[in-house]
């Protein structure tokens, strides 16, 4: 490198990028410019590669009373009614977490949870999403447990209820692991917070954990490249490292500084630290920013401007406050054991100006900053595209007879992805803050927000990769389909959603087709289920060497509860009578059964019918209210065959039914748009009459009772035994 | 009735341990762990969570604050104190309960509805249960195993110091099955299952706990 040439690429950014900065500011960048813009313009932090097409989601939004806040903040807001507000948000943190599973998963949560903060709710709970390698193979054995006990280490100490998630487990996740969470957070509606330094005047507070050398370029390097480019000795990041308990005091400090009404603007400290938070600030307020760098808490005084811009330190928040309140908003913190240094004030400047040692070491724009560059990057259809829709598991051998069938039901609920979860979710504490009305493994999590009217919010996340992979777009209107039916499941209707897109590289137009075509359904489906899209995050470069993994959109749903005392779980109860919702026709394309039978992936994904799962989404949520079911539980990976076992083994009581068609169809296909609900003895007529009126399918296959899940004709498996498999599977890999 | 819940930095379920009380007919009171103050009230509860993020050791840090300066001499004079999992971990730093509680022994977090037997139906926190009575109430902790040198335990059987045992199967390698114990005289208890999430079966899974809360409101109205 000539001694003129300023490290840039080394930074992440390209000769192109490169240019822009120096044509915005007319000069060369100073180090700390040049760091500044290399984390602000980093994939992570500025959507570069996605932007052009996430406005779909706002140009597409279904008309929504409930939208408070949209796109653009750090989170939805969502208004559930009786002056209640909820916000909630996934997002990834998956090349941490493979490179420290312990700690960067634990940051992921503690990351989220400080944009639900940020927006002035209480955070209430939190849901993960994961998926891993094959579960047999040894750096699963690795990630895995260091994940989950992250997860569990942070949210236990945090006091946020766990109570939901995914767990999946496939080979293009090798390597590339991933580790989705998902926080929600109530208030009321006069109590939202803005994300903007406004006021000229006003006084910049760094308030939480003082500023290391911990993740500094996390956002740059490690979310932002995929890892064979990485794994260069000088590229070598640092992930965050976690301190619950200060997030903690952090969490209660914010909202007693609300409640006094001490606070103009506020923004969380996350990926790109104080960079991000004061240019954002900025960008979003009167427009000027000066900071004194000094003035940063430091644990490591050796830090130099680059680094204190760049530093990832967790548990940290900026707050913009009038000059009149900083007394008392000092006292706050110092109340809660919270550190907190003012170190700016807002301008009318329009610039961002920083200074470290009485040097000016930033003068800049923000928006040039907040705002970054944007990329149309080319996108083409996979060149096997064809050969795997046309590896249709027609083909495969079917299960001859009843003993077969009963078989390959036993391999389904053993397989690890559809084991019994309890060795992960037994780590986490569903029961902290008295309001979980259901959890793990129900279809969705339920929170009670108001113990006297009952009023609830419902959660559930879904992804399958293996049908976006063969249909990104159908694939993806799948995953929103069982996560809207997954909510609807409990009673609850559906109202919003939040998405975390994990992708491989941008880069390659195959990966980028697959992106196209994700959201394009996403918005599709949404503005069709009337649901809107209130907030999201993006995971590019989820890929090692040349294989991505598959593309993994993970969509979560939120729902109204009127009544929690109302909701309805999966277990079956004694002598219900038992019906499926919707209609199945033989689609095995992506299908569980293809994938554990057969280690098969090939076809057409199972066909979304967006218009009856909202028929279906009424019906639940009418029959949960008019106090006609006793469970109902949502039919997706496995099919019927994997809901039966599972709802027996929940309601601890068996099931005989009689399937009306061909019964491998009936058992394993993956057909959307379906549930099966056990109906209260003596509401059969009345249910009957509901679902015409909804016009949604129903048959009847049987009753709920005596100990085996029975299925006329074909098998009878004792409760004993399908609990055996479904439950031996994880503990026996990860001890 | 009036019965105290302390908030310590890092206290979790202060808030179910105050719900509790109300459900039970008493008034909860928020004591905060930086005052030397008890605010006249009729008993105390020190609630789960993770007290001063847990650093050093369960309880350590959290025995040396200020409320607890008032907290000790009041409950050695007969004052109802009742710890619950962090709790628990705090009167036993602090000495008010014999022994102390370490590391699951399968060394992971563990959730978990769980059977327990009320061996002791005399203290002031458990006279509302049946000698022998089972209930269901969840555990959630990381470091519950409950540990004692060989001359306490049998100190504490013979003594029937033993208050709630686990019924089915040990869930982290306490000692003696012991889910929770008591001072001699009965008025302080220390528990790692959280009685506090099993009020309500909306909310957990049973509400057993209940008895616990309706205990010492009974206990100090006869006072």
């Amino acid at each position: 490198m000539s001694e003129n040439t300023q490290p840039y690429a080394e930074l992440g950014l390209t000769d192109a990028e490169y240019e822009k900065i120096l044509a915005v500011l007319g000069r060369r960048p100073t180090d700390a410019e040049l760091a500044l813009y290399s984390v602000m313009w980093s994939e992570h932090c500025s959507y570069k590669s996605s932007k052009v097409y996430l406005r779909q989601f706002a140009e597409q939004a279904p008309p929504s009373d409930a939208l408070l806040a949209g796109i653009g903040h750090n989170a939805g807001v969502v208004d559930i009614g009786q002056g209640y507000a909820v916000t909630f948000k996934i997002e990834s943190h998956n090349h941490p977490s493979y490179v420290e599973p312990h700690q960067g998963a634990a940051t992921g949560v503690g990351g989220i949870v400080r944009d639900i903060l940020a927006m002035g709710a209480r955070p209430v709970a939190v849901l993960d999403a994961l998926r891993f390698g094959p579960a047999s193979a040894p750096d699963t054995r690795r990630v895995l447990p260091g994940v989950v006990g992250g997860i569990s280490f942070y949210g236990n100490c945090l006091g946020l209820p766990n109570i939901g998630g995914e767990l999946d487990f496939d080979p293009c996740y090798a390597g590339n692991p991933l580790v989705n969470a998902l926080c929600v957070g109530v208030m009321r509606h006069d109590d939202l917070q803005v994300a903007a330094a406004h006021g000229p005047g006003n006084k910049v507070i760094l308030f939480g954990s003082s500023t290391g050398p911990d993740g500094v370029g996390g956002a740059s390097v490690l979310a932002s490249a995929s890892f064979a480019a990485a794994g260069s000795a000088g590229k070598r990041p640092s992930v965050q490292v976690g301190d619950p308990f200060l997030e903690k005091l952090l969490v209660e400090c914010c909202l007693e500084l609300y409640a006094a009404g001490l606070v103009v603007g506020i923004q969380d400290l996350g990926a790109a630290g104080v960079a991000c938070a004061t240019t954002e600030l900025a960008a979003a307020g009167t427009g000027g920013m000066r900071v004194e760098l000094d003035a940063v808490p430091l644990r490591d005084s050796s830090l130099g401007p680059p680094e204190i811009l760049m530093s990832e330190s967790q548990e940290r928040m900026m707050a913009v406050v009038e000059p009149g309140q900083v007394g008392r908003f000092l006292d706050v913190c110092a109340r809660w054991d919270v550190r907190a240094a003012v170190i700016g004030e807002v301008t009318d400047t329009g610039r961002l100006v920083m200074t470290w040692r009485g040097q000016v070491v930033v003068d800049i724009p923000p928006g040039s900053a907040a705002d970054g560059p944007v990329y149309h990057r080319p996108a083409e259809r996979g060149a096997d595209s064809d050969a795997l829709a046309a590896a249709d598991p027609a083909a495969l051998p079917r299960p001859a007879d009843g003993a077969a069938l009963r078989a390959d039901l036993l391999a389904l609920i053993g397989s690890p992805g559809l084991a019994d979860k309890s060795w992960v979710t037994e780590q986490y504490d569903r029961y902290v803050r008295g309001d979980t009305v259901l959890a793990m493994p129900d279809d969705a999590g339920l929170v009670r927000v108001d113990e006297q009217t009952g009023l609830g919010i419902a959660l559930a996340t879904d992804g399958n990769g293996r049908y976006c992979r063969l249909d990104p777009y159908q694939g993806t209107q799948l995953a929103l389909s069982e996560a809207y039916r997954n909510v609807a499941a409990t009673g609850a209707r559906p109202l919003a959603v939040t998405n975390c897109l994990n992708f491989g590289s941008p880069e390659d137009p195959a990966v980028m087709w697959q992106f196209a075509e994700a959201v394009r359904g996403l918005a599709d489906g949404c503005a069709a289920l009337g649901v809107p899209v209130t907030g999201g995050n993006v995971s590019f470069y989820n890929q090692t060497g040349t294989a991505a993994i598959h593309p993994t959109p993970v969509i979560g749903v939120l729902g109204v509860h009127d009544d929690v005392r109302r909701r309805l779980g999966t277990g079956f109860a004694d002598g219900a009578s038992l019906m499926v919702l919707g209609r199945t026709a033989a689609e095995f394309g992506g299908s569980a059964w293809a994938h554990v039978v057969h280690d098969h992936l090939g076809g057409r994904p199972p066909a979304p019918h967006l218009a009856d799962e909202r028929r279906l989404a009424a019906l639940l949520a009418a029959a949960a209210a008019a106090g006609l079911l006793a469970a109902a539980h949502d039919l997706s990976d496995g099919g019927l065959a994997v809901a039966l076992a599972e709802s027996c083994l929940r309601g601890q009581v068996g099931c005989r039914v009689r399937l009306p068609g061909d019964a491998f169809t009936w058992l394993f296909s993956e057909s959307a748009a379906r549930a099966v609900v056990a109906v209260r003895a003596g509401a059969e007529s009345a249910f009957g009459q509901l679902c015409m009126t909804h016009d949604v399918p129903a048959q009847a296959i049987g009753t709920a009772g005596g100990d085996s899940l029975a299925v006329e004709g074909c098998f009878t498996i004792p409760l004993a035994e399908l609990a055996a498999a479904h439950t031996a599977t994880l503990p026996a890999l990860f001890g | 009735m009036r019965i105290g819940v302390i908030t310590f930095p890092g206290s979790l379920d202060d808030r179910d341990a105050a719900r509790a009380v109300r459900l039970a007919g008493a008034e909860p009171v928020r004591l905060w762990h930086a005052d030397r103050d008890l605010r006249g009230v009729d008993a105390v509860i020190l609630p789960g969570g993770f007290s001063y993020g847990d650093y050093l050791r369960c309880g350590a840090i959290a025995r040396f604050a200020p409320v607890m300066g008032e907290l000790v001499p009041a409950a050695r004079s007969g004052l109802p104190v009742l710890g619950i999992c962090n709790g628990f971990q705090i009167l036993c730093e602090a000495h008010l309960l014999p022994g102390a509680l370490t590391r699951n022994a399968g060394l992971r977090f563990v959730t978990r509805d769980l059977r327990l037997r009320v061996e002791n139906t005399r203290t002031a926190w458990t006279h509302h249960y049946q000698p022998g009575q089972e209930i269901t109430v969840p555990l959630k902790s990381g470091e519950g195993a409950y540990a004692a040198d060989p001359a306490t335990l049998a100190a504490l059987e013979a003594a029937g110091q033993v208050v709630i045992r686990y019924a089915s199967g040990n869930p982290n390698g306490s000692a003696a099955d012991i889910a929770g114990v008591c001072n001699a005289a009965g008025n302080v208890v220390g528990l790692m299952p959280h009685p506090e999430h099993a009020v309500d079966p909306l909310t957990g899974p049973s509400a057993d706990g209940l008895n616990l809360f309706t205990s010492v409101v009974a206990a100090v109205a006869a006072t």
